[in-house]
């Protein structure tokens, strides 16, 4: 009888796996000897190099000093560390033998050339949603503008089983929609734009959206914050921490230059996801993308509401008799205050703290982030930068800034263990929580 | 090389990324009107203009400035006559003198955003910028003596 059972069961398990790998199984796309450049008209090959900025592949796809697009960009997964591949046109190295439809099957299925399934540190779930043409375009960008570069890609550092590529297919399985994106009826045709171009090119829910235990977005909790590397992307609903709720055009002005005058600046992962890229948008998709994510982080609040809390707030920044007895309150008044002070008005290069959501998240690492090194001009707005403490302050000076001002201009409950986080932050690892 | 503006000068540097910007002014540049006082951005003594913002050199590496536009205490205006410069001369303010170019940047920087500033706008910004002579009482004066030049130049347009 438990001869039985077993056999039975070991059955099951060889069947299971056979099922499981012919499922799995995508078989290889010919190689090609050469792309014919000149069937890829002038506008196709410029609308390809906005879409790929747009998609800021070259932010993921190309290393510290390294060639444009040439790879081995570390990402840092909970399962290891993978290096980003070579997406130049080298045909050894790189995906120049790689015809459009093998191009296409990566973007949309995550599938490479050879047929092996791609990691989904490649946001394919979002690309999957973008059309052909689109994808067409990108390809021929990157065919006749990109420069080949032959350098090869270094070994993949993941987690057994998580290294093994014929899981991945389980892995589309569970949690990949494999779908062009569809119009909701409804709404404009703006919103729909809008929709299109953040669910698929600029994958914006690739760190917006919280992940499972296995790495995919929680469908259910879209846009409610995540943490990346060391850094909080905040929520893009009406949970967003900023004291002033963002509209649509507070969202298209912050893409196109990299701050607003309400909420601050773009900085760390976001800094490049403006400045190498999703800026170069043309006007009329900043705008829908604005119109797309307001709409997601419900209806702003009316003016006059918006005007008392900028007032309440410029009122908490005056000088206090707080700096004689209070070194959070001293410092900040000697080393911050220069820059971050308003009169009546917020000038758009002097962000007022309380109202920012690095003051306001329940942890604090985008503001200590910011304290310890700065904004330099790769980051936030064009021409204007912010020095970094890190020399310049112990562990206990920065968490006393951080705890002066998280009670001093906001009503949340004060951050604990501050100066651990800032220690942690300055070592470049993750707080104990 | 790193490529950034200095009063309105392209300059290519060829330092180490994580040079402060100070010692680029300094040493690279050889504009000696920025002043080295702490090190590290607690006194104003080395603050310059990127991008028109009081910015502490000291701690500004010079990645950080690359492709930006700094301004000097030597460009701050062409014939050295910045209405805070003025405002400086007639009240006589600084003593030895050391701090001043920082906090003649910081003081136009402000009433860039702030043109009338009260006592407590003034106290609250320029509070990071130390004077060892303690001549805040008469900078005080020198930034409210500007910003009125300031205000009289615009209603005379």
């Amino acid at each position: 009888m438990i001869k039985k059972i077993i056999f039975g069961l070991l059955t099951f398990v060889v069947v299971a796996l056979i099922g499981f790998a012919i499922y799995a199984h995508e078989p290889e796309i010919a190689p090609i000897a050469n792309v014919d450049r000149s069937q890829f008209t002038a506008e196709t090959v410029a609308k390809g190099r906005v879409l790929a900025a747009a998609g800021y592949c070259a932010t993921c796809h190309t290393a510290e000093d390294g060639a444009l697009y040439a790879g081995n960009y570390p990402v840092e997964t909970g399962f290891g560390t993978l290096y980003s591949t070579n997406i130049t046109p080298d045909p050894e190295f790189g995906i120049g033998n790689w015809s459009e439809e093998a191009f296409l099957r990566a973007m949309h299925d995550g599938v490479d050339r050879e047929g092996r399934h791609l990691f989904p540190a490649f946001p394919y779930d979002h690309f999957t949603k973008m059309s052909d043409d689109d994808v067409g375009a990108i390809y021929a960008y990157i065919m006749s503008e990109v420069e080949p570069v032959p350098s090869d890609q270094k070994s993949n550092e993941l987690l057994f089983p998580m290294d093994r590529r014929f899981l991945q297919a389980g892995w589309k399985l569970l949690f990949v929609n494999f779908s062009r994106f569809e119009a909701v009826a409804e709404q404009s045709t703006e919103w729909n734009r809008g929709a299109y171009l953040v669910e698929g090119v600029t994958h914006c829910g690739a760190c917006h959206t919280p992940r499972n235990v296995l790495g995919a977005e929680k469908k259910s909790e879209h846009f409610a914050g995540a943490t990346i590397d060391q850094w909080i992307a905040p929520a893009l609903t009406a949970e967003n921490a900023s004291a002033i709720h963002w509209s649509a055009s507070d969202f298209s002005n912050f893409l196109k230059i990299g701050g607003t005058r309400n909420h601050g600046v773009a900085v760390g992962p976001m800094g490049p996801v403006v400045h190498a890229g999703v800026r170069q948008l043309p006007d009329s998709d900043l705008k829908a993308i604005g119109v797309y994510l307001a709409e997601r982080a419900g209806a702003p609040a009316r003016d006059d509401v918006n005007s008392e809390i900028l007032k309440a707030s410029l009122a908490k920044g005056k000088p206090q008799k707080s700096h004689r007895w209070d070194q959070g309150a001293r410092l900040y008044a000697e080393a911050c205050a220069s820059c971050h002070y308003n009169a009546a008005q917020i000038a758009l290069s002097r962000p007022d703290l309380g109202i920012n959501s690095a003051t306001r998240l329940a942890e604090p690492g985008n503001l200590l982030h910011v304290i310890l090194d700065g904004v330099g001009n790769e980051d936030g707005l064009a021409g204007i930068v912010m020095p970094g403490f890190r020399d310049a302050f112990n562990d206990e000076e920065v968490a006393a800034i951080a705890a002066y001002l998280r009670s001093s201009r906001t009503d949340k409950a004060a951050w604990t263990d501050l100066s651990g986080k800032v220690a942690a932050i300055r070592a470049g690892r993750t707080a104990a929580q | 090389m790193i490529k950034l503006k200095v009063n309105g000068r392209d300059v290519s540097v060829d330092a180490d990324a994580d040079t402060p910007l100070l010692w680029v002014i300094r040493d690279e540049i050889g504009l000696m009107g920025t002043k080295f006082g702490c090190g590290i951005g607690m006194c104003g003594a080395c603050t310059v203009h990127v991008g028109g913002q009081a910015t502490r050199s000291c701690i500004t590496p010079l990645s950080a400035v690359a492709g930006a536009s700094v301004t000097t205490i030597e460009g701050l205006d062409e014939t050295d006559s910045h209405p805070v410069q003025e405002a400086w001369r007639e009240l006589r303010v600084p003593q030895c003198g050391y701090c001043q170019s920082g906090q003649i940047m910081q003081a136009a920087a402000l009433l860039k955003d702030i043109p009338d500033p009260s006592d407590d706008d003034i106290d609250a910004v320029m509070t990071g910028n130390l004077c060892r002579c303690m001549t805040y009482l008469r900078i005080r004066k020198a930034v409210r003596r500007a910003a009125a030049t300031n205000r009289e130049a615009n209603s005379n347009v």
